[in-house]
């Protein structure tokens, strides 16, 4: 790894660094990492030159193969290898069981965490993905010679709910990342384009992945991209067009049940067939299974039959969307197409004439996610100060609590720009009521049962009032990741609760630091040792930010003040080289942030009034 | 009005809505979180919070109900929290035929003209009723605001019968 530099205090250290960042997009069927190099945003390729590393894990007696290896396998060792555990994240088992009716697993659960059993145990999707994640990062790594990655952006399709962002976080912590943001895909692709092209305008970005859709609608000016409304379906992409081929593969060779090996080799014929169709008006493809051979003819024409109802679901999206977003499909200046299920002419043909305009096919549709989340890694880890980029992005799905009935209170419409905080107030129902029960739900539907339960909570300790006479304010806050957390408090008394929106589905934070222990073969004081080292690398992230800050707007700071803030940075500094204990470490960086609160919040404030001051010159 | 403060706009109902987005934007350059995720904790939290009441802030005055409702609370009639006080038999009884209407619209023979004729409808009372706050909202007697706040609990009806004919707009053509 690179030597640490230390810099005077006040002056920010070596400004000119340049920090590796990278941007991943962890696919369904395929993930890719990128970054940019002397100013390009730049896919990276493995020892063998593949940039697509096929989101595949394969679980043997003797380790974790991940890519195209373990693809390989998924036919001779269904059981094992994990194929497109993406759609899995953030779901429950019953989910599971009720939207996937043929996977070749055994499926358990086991303290509300869904898991798939393996010849290494209980396996669970966050810990699969971060398999994915971690060969993403050390293929960065080395094309790095070894270097530390400073940080990375994580894409993830823009109509994932908080438990499915929260999975993918997770996974990445779990992969030893450190997450600088989560970044919707299309989102992402309009970066690539809009940065490549310097479009100003509306442009709709249609993206049809292996296992999701998403249409988002964005206005591009001056580096801005402002979302204005997204839409689609987390469970709807390329996987779906190979299950219609599946089911006829079934048809045509008159098998009703299909053992693992032979389903995975089904699956990955009709693939293959939907693939080449693309290309070729009818396909021969040849089945050998339990001694059989069959050889079933798929013609374009038919595959289209089979295929239309999907693509007319995804019109359907992109209507409601572009109603969201309050335009007509005339005031779309372009469309952009993302994602690999975008080659099929089919699909295509379809959004070319809905949106009356021939699609955007310039940039590798397997290729433009990454690209654009290397872009905003670039940018959000410092590497380029004056970048006059702005990324405004919305929450994709209402969130609301449930109120007596079964009935959903919406806080936070869909479509509503991140990050938000909103509160609303309510009350209790019966005399003497002392707890409230809080169930955080996101959906758009009205009822409670169709809209998904995210997490239950409660607010304890009301003191007894006659009913309707407390005053309960519930917060919610989304971040700028999509992620969100809420507060509640009863306002006459100040009794408050307080949670993260951890799915309860989901893991919780111990149970992640459980596995990111158990991942890592240390001895317990090698384990120590990291976490010091983590915290001395966070403690100079911290000193050098702070300086930077000092650089950029000491003036708004007293001698005095500056003289005590820089006598805090300095005992830090040392504390850094004499602390033997990561909690030691901890303290000390908590300290420095409480002292540098005060400058952080004039910042602040200062910024707010350049911008302004900035405007009304430009009016003048 | 902080809000107005906040993006350097006089007080007033009739707001520029381009100088609105335009100064909305310069803020967001300078507070989104994404301009100090390299940055200490206590700035990255206090990004998130201001970048969030900018946004809100965007919200309320974007929207003439939210942005009439702001201006009287701040002016002393705070209608934001209350329950419905409308007391107009003539409007009431105008809202019940209304909502007759909506209900039809489904059985209509042909509904895609009847929703047409039913938005006509409802914009001309928009206008009409914005066109009243328009000329009361700026006033700082509280007898005229009462009567803005009368309107805007008006436009209040009005807007959610918007919402419902686009309900049941969706219900009759998705899919």
């Amino acid at each position: 790894m690179a030597l640490l530099q230390i810099a005077e205090p006040g002056q920010s250290a070596a400004p000119h660094q340049h920090k590796l960042a990278i941007g991943i997009d962890l696919g369904t069927t395929n993930s890719l990492v990128a970054t940019v190099l002397s100013g390009e945003a730049k896919t990276l390729a493995d020892k063998d030159n593949q940039v697509m590393l096929p989101s595949v894990v394969h679980y043997t007696q003797n380790g974790i193969e991940v890519g195209a290896n373990a693809f390989k396998n998924a036919a001779l060792d269904a059981e094992n290898t994990l194929v497109s555990v993406k759609r899995f994240l953030g779901k429950s088992k019953a989910d599971i069981e009720a939207e996937y009716t043929q996977l070749p697993y055994k499926l358990s659960e086991q303290d509300g965490i869904f898991n798939i059993e393996t010849c290494q145990g209980p396996i669970n999707p966050i810990q699969a993905s971060s398999e994915i994640l971690k060969t993403l990062r050390d293929r960065a790594q080395d094309s790095f010679g070894g270097d530390d990655i400073t940080g990375a952006v994580i894409t993830v399709p823009a109509h994932f709910d908080d438990a499915q962002r929260q999975g993918t976080k997770d996974a990445a912590e779990l992969a030893g990342l450190n997450v600088l943001r989560l970044l919707n895909e299309p989102t992402a692709a309009a970066v690539a384009y809009g940065l490549d092209s310097g479009q100003e305008g509306i442009i709709a970005v249609y993206d049809l992945g292996g296992g999701t859709f998403d249409i988002s609608i964005l206005r591009l000016s001056k580096g801005v991209f402002e979302v204005l409304a997204t839409g689609g379906d987390a469970s709807l992409g390329g996987d779906d067009f190979d299950a219609l081929l599946v089911e006829y593969f079934k048809q045509q060779t008159a098998q009703n049940e299909l053992d693992a090996p032979t389903l995975r080799l089904f699956m990955s014929k009709a693939k293959a067939c939907k693939e080449a169709l693309s290309q070729y008006k009818k396909v021969n493809v040849v089945l050998e299974f339990s001694q059989q051979t069959h050889t079933v003819e798929v013609t374009k024409k038919l595959f289209n039959e089979l295929a239309t109802p999907l693509v007319k679901k995804t019109l359907r999206a992109c209507r409601r969307t572009v109603k969201d977003a309050g335009i007509t499909n005339e005031d779309v200046l372009e469309v952009v197409m993302v994602g690999g299920s975008t080659r099929m002419p089919l699909v295509r043909e379809h959004v070319g004439s809905f949106f009356d305009k021939l699609p955007l096919t310039s940039i590798d549709p397997d290729q433009v996610v990454a690209i654009g989340a290397a872009i905003q890694a670039d940018i959000l880890v410092g590497n380029k100060p004056d970048s006059d980029m702005l990324l405004l992005d919305v929450l994709p799905l209402s969130l609301g609590l449930e109120t007596m009935g079964g009935l959903v209170e919406k806080i936070i419409p869909r479509n509503t720009t991140i990050p938000v905080a909103r509160a609303q107030e309510f009350t209790t129902f019966k005399d003497g009521q002392t707890g409230m029960a809080l169930s955080v739900l996101q959906g758009e539907r009205e009822l409670v049962d169709d809209c998904r339960a995210l997490a239950k909570f409660s607010l304890k300790g009301i003191p007894p009032m006659a009913a309707g006479a407390a005053h309960i304010l519930v917060t919610f806050k989304v971040d700028a990741d999509g992620l969100l957390s809420v507060t509640a408090m009863e306002k006459s008394t100040g009794v408050q609760a307080e949670i993260q929106v951890k799915p309860s589905f989901g893991l919780s934070d111990e149970q992640v630091a459980q596995m990111l222990k158990d991942s890592m073969s240390f001895a317990k004081e090698d384990m120590q040792a990291r976490m010091l080292k983590e915290q001395q690398v966070e403690a100079l992230r911290v000193i050098e930010a702070i300086n930077a800050s000092l650089a950029e707007a000491k003036g708004l700071l007293s001698e005095a003040e500056l003289e005590t803030l820089e006598a805090e940075i300095n005992k830090l500094m040392q504390l850094r080289d004499t602390a033997t204990t990561p909690e030691q470490l901890k303290v000390g960086i908590t300290q420095l942030d409480n002292a540098s609160s005060d400058f952080a919040a004039r910042r602040m404030d200062d910024s707010i009034k350049k911008a302004l001051t900035g405007q009304s010159v430009d009016q003048v | 009005m902080k809000y107005f403060e906040l993006f350097s706009l006089p007080i007033d109902f009739n707001i520029d809505l381009a100088l609105l987005n335009q100064a909305y934007l310069q803020l967001q350059k300078a507070v989104h979180p994404d301009k100090f995720a390299h940055n200490s904790s206590k700035e990255q939290l206090l990004a998130v919070q201001k970048s969030a009441e900018i946004n809100d802030a965007l919200h309320v005055l974007k929207h003439p109900l939210k942005r009439a409702e702001y201006i009287l609370a701040e002016r002393g009639v705070d209608i934001r929290a209350e329950q419905q006080t409308l007391q107009d038999p003539m409007f009431l009884m105008q809202q019940m035929e209304l909502r007759e209407g909506l209900e039809d619209i489904s059985s209509a023979s042909d509904p895609e003209s009847a929703i047409e004729a039913f938005d006509k409808e409802i914009k001309t009372l928009e206008n009409d009723f914005n066109q009243q706050l328009k000329a009361l909202i700026n006033q700082t007697e509280l007898a005229e605001l009462a009567r803005a706040a009368d309107i805007v609990r008006k436009l209040k009806f009005i807007y959610k019968l918007r919402d419902e004919l686009e309900r049941v707009e969706d219900s009759l053509f998705d899919d």
